[in-house]
């Protein structure tokens, strides 16, 4: 045995990584709280269908292109933790700025919707509405938010030429878990928020 | 304490004390391994041993805080038309009464035992994360220090050294004063000031402080165990650790979310309970319960789980049914997500939640039941040892089963509507947490504590503890079933004369000062085993499980070599067992490889409290209050940023026991 290896976590009985392991706990906990999101903005939906309508406010072509490129920022992570196994520095870098645009993007995204949204009338203390759909879509961003300055940081450390495949490939792969979970967070919300709210 | 950080030189050869020196991290800095100065020692130390220490001792004093909140509470009601305090000091008495208790006094009562044992229990060095333990630690400690800033700023009002001037003037309600589930929309910024802020923040990040040690824990669990140690085989004690940290990650976010609601209504008027706005104030109590249920199983899982270890080493036979009562564990943990609603049936849910509800409650009473006739059948046929941990774990038994009788009867809706917030109910679940879990927690500090601190208990105070105990519980909340029934509401802050109500409500008061008496008297115990000079040794009571195995209090790095482990009841295996069944040693050439200490859990958990502060007292209207809060959150994300950068570092040790056997 290496010194390196001596220095690992020891051994893992569930044959998975310690921090692998760990973010998988998060992100179980996380469906809690956005399930709570969720649930509380369908049940107030449900209890007050006519307080507002939201149709005439949402904006489906910009929220799909958002959700878009949301969507692609998740298949730069999943090549970005791929170059990392495999030890491409320069590709993961790249992938990383991609991922970290895309997020941008989506967030700047949101902002413009949530201005314009009080703009036209829609602020938080607008009914239960704008109560549960700010709280659970700015929870959301503030999970990108973070996503995002997950990434930079990792993206300076890269550039410290410290990283290398066989130390830090799990630690992107865990910050790929959590990118793509609250990409799936967010499909979810797009389709019970907005999507729903066309049909009929 | 502070001998056992000059211990760990004494463990080593000379010449492996070059291999001390901690590794540098990538920014250069140092890390405080091997301080000769205490307090640095114990601030960054990320030795689950030391932080499960610290919980407990942190515990003990809330468990004292909120025992004197109840002395107070009990001495209000000893009389009718008593005015000892006012109306708005009770609300404030009761509500942190309770908060106090349950997360300030046994829930870290019980991750103290969580800590220490849990990777002693597996044969691990450590929990998977060691810096996130340390987080966790002093997380707790920010959400305390949160949660009961009130009673600094009353105290300072009541001496005149403070005064609430301009947007906060006439609040003078800064203790939360709601009640512990704070029902909206009693909790609206209409109704209730600071206190209500400092308790929705307090909570929070006692939230983050559990939720983040309950991911530790399952890591540790499910990752970490020694060669062999198969699920199967491990303690009961850790597998209600597991099924506890499951319960805690799912169960949590729901009060986050819900508070996160209220602290936005508060602060920013979102309608999410406020009824002018259209919110619906029957919301928190479903969100509350949601979580509030399975937080009854959080408590009280562990205190199984401590009664399932006592049991057997004292009846020197193993535990009845091994598999059963994990199982059954289990089955409390999953049906306790499902019977939120028992705590509603009085809210008008219609026919059939009630009924659901009503049956699954009633379902849940199967596997408790299970677990008790195991108990007995532990101790059927088995050469009993009457010793203090044996008696509070029988008294636990006895007395957790009047608190489940009780808790049937509630599950019955007809019966809950005229029951619901009578001092039945505080009968019932008075029971429950101190005749059941305070007793098993009683009972696992005399069990563990020679473990924890390498010195044996001396003299016949445990006696005094249990009579005390017991007959102060009893006679403290037997009558209160009586009251209940008499139609005594409870959270009253006085009643009249006539109801027939006096004699009942004298007796339990004259019963929580005799049960007062003997939680102080078991803090003199504790204190008077610190102070002994008998050592305990690795094996005192004949134990059964791995944390005997090593020495009393147990090395830094745990075990010299990884033992391997062959049977369920490793110890008693090892000890009395076949060669086959007998415990192995894993050989490590390359020295134990130990994490370093850091100041960034306590860093970033110290970003906390500007944190919570900050938001509570924007909401009331300080001015500036809301830069405190930015600066907690700058805090928090330089500490975990550093921490990050930092990495986990390490040392290498090679303990002279392992050398030498080599």
């Amino acid at each position: 045995m290496s010194q390196e290896a001596s220095h690992d976590d020891g051994h893992h009985n569930l044959m998975v990584n310690n921090k692998k392991l760990i973010m998988w706990l998060f992100l179980g906990s996380d469906c809690m709280f956005f399930g709570t999101l969720i649930s509380t903005h369908l049940i107030y939906r449900k209890l007050y269908p006519n307080e507002f309508e939201p149709t005439q406010l949402f904006s489906l072509e910009l929220t799909s292109f958002s959700t878009f490129i949301l969507l692609m920022s998740s298949f730069l992570m999943a090549l970005s933790v791929s170059a990392m196994h495999k030890g491409q520095m320069k590709s993961f870098r790249r992938n990383v700025v991609g991922v970290i645009f895309f997020g941008l993007i989506f967030l700047g995204c949101q902002v413009y919707e949530f201005t314009h949204f009080a703009h036209e009338g829609l602020l938080v203390s607008t009914g239960t509405f704008g109560s549960t759909f700010y709280l659970m879509t700015g929870t959301h961003g503030v999970h990108v938010a973070i996503g995002i300055f997950w990434l930079i940081s990792m993206l300076f450390y890269s550039q410290s030429g410290k990283m290398e495949a066989h130390k830090n490939a799990i630690d992107v792969e865990v910050a790929g878990l959590y990118w793509h979970f609250v990409d799936i967070v967010w499909i979810v919300i797009f389709t019970v928020v907005y999507l729903i709210e066309f049909i009929a | 304490m502070s001998t056992k950080i000059t211990d760990i030189p004494s463990t080593l050869q000379q010449s492996d004390l070059n291999q001390l020196k901690p590794e540098k991290s990538d920014i250069g800095l140092t890390r405080p391994d091997h301080s000769k100065n205490v307090f640095i020692d114990w601030l960054t130390t990320v030795d689950h041993k030391k932080i499960g220490l610290m919980y407990g001792t942190l515990a003990l004093f809330f468990l004292l805080v909120g025992g004197v909140e109840a002395l107070v509470i009990r001495t209000q009601l000893a009389v009718p038309e008593n005015n000892l305090v006012s109306a708005q000091m009770y609300n404030q008495l009761f509500t942190m009464h309770g908060t106090t208790m349950i997360f300030l006094a046994i829930m870290p009562l019980n991750a103290a035992f969580f800590n220490f044992l849990v990777p002693l229990q597996i044969g691990a060095r450590d929990v998977a994360f060691p810096r996130i333990n340390a987080f966790s630690l002093w997380s707790f400690v920010a959400g305390a220090l949160v949660i009961n800033f009130g009673w600094l700023l009353q105290a300072l009002e009541a001496f005149g050294l403070f005064s609430a001037s301009g947007p906060t003037a006439g609040m003078n309600d800064f203790v939360p004063a709601m009640g512990w589930f704070g029902y909206a929309p009693l909790t609206s910024k209409e109704f209730t000031g600071a206190g209500t802020d400092f308790w929705i923040m307090g909570l929070q990040i006692l939230g983050v402080a559990s939720i983040s040690a309950s991911f530790n824990f399952i890591v540790t669990i499910i990752n970490m165990r020694a060669p062999g140690l198969k699920m199967m085989r491990l303690p009961v004690f850790t597998w209600m650790t597991l099924i506890v940290s499951l319960l805690i990650i799912f169960a949590f976010p729901a009060i986050t979310i819900a508070l996160a609601q209220l602290m936005f209504d508060r602060v920013f008027g979102t309608n999410f309970f406020s009824v002018a706005g259209g919110g619906q104030p029957i919301l928190w109590q479903h969100l509350f319960w949601i979580f509030g249920h399975p937080e009854v199983y959080i408590l009280v899982l562990p205190a199984m789980g401590i009664v399932s270890e006592v049991l057997p080493t004292f009846s020197k036979k193993p535990l009845f049914g091994y598999s059963i009562v994990v199982f059954s564990g289990a089955v409390i943990g999953f049906l306790g997500f499902a019977v939120w609603s028992h705590h509603m049936f009085t809210t008008g849910l219609g026919k059939i939640a009630t009924a659901a509800f009503s049956l699954l409650t009633m379902a849940i009473a199967v596997p408790t039941g299970v677990k008790i006739f195991n108990w007995v059948g532990t101790l059927w046929g088995g050469r009993v040892r009457f010793q203090a941990p044996m008696i509070f774990a029988l008294g636990f038994v006895w007395m957790f089963m009047m608190g489940g009788f009780s808790g049937i009867m509630h599950s019955s809706a007809p019966a809950d509507a005229q029951q619901q917030d009578s001092y039945f109910v505080i009968a019932h679940f008075h029971y429950v947490a101190i005749g059941g879990i305070l007793l098993a927690i009683i009972s696992g500090i005399y069990y563990w504590l020679p473990k924890m601190i390498g010195k044996m208990w001396q003299g016949n105070l445990n006696l005094w503890v249990a009579v005390m105990t017991v007959v102060g519980l009893n006679i403290t909340f037997f009558p209160m079933h009586f009251l209940g029934l008499l139609g005594m509401p409870r959270r009253y802050h006085t009643y009249l004369s006539g109801f027939g109500w006096e004699t009942y409500n004298m007796v339990c008061t004259i019963g929580s000062y005799i049960l007062g008496l003997g939680v102080a008297l078991l803090v003199v115990d504790i204190i008077l085993c610190f102070r002994s000079k008998k050592p305990a040794g690795n094996d005192p009571w004949d134990a059964r499980t791995l944390e005997w195995a090593t020495s009393s209090p147990p090395k830094v790095y745990n075990f010299a070599k990884t033992p391997i482990v062959n049977a369920r009841d490793a110890l008693w295996a090892d000890k009395y067992g076949p060669e086959s069944r007998k415990l192995g040693a894993m050989d490590e050439a390359h020295g134990i490889h130990m994490p370093s200490q850091s100041w960034m859990p306590l860093i970033a958990s110290l970003g906390f409290i500007p944190l919570g502060l900050g938001l509570s007292l924007m909401q009331a209207g300080v001015p500036y209050a809301g830069y405190a809060a930015i600066f907690g959150l700058v805090t928090i994300t330089f500490g975990i940023s550093l921490w990050a950068i930092e990495g986990p570092g390490g040392y290498h040790l090679h303990p002279k026991e392992a050398v030498e056997e080599a």
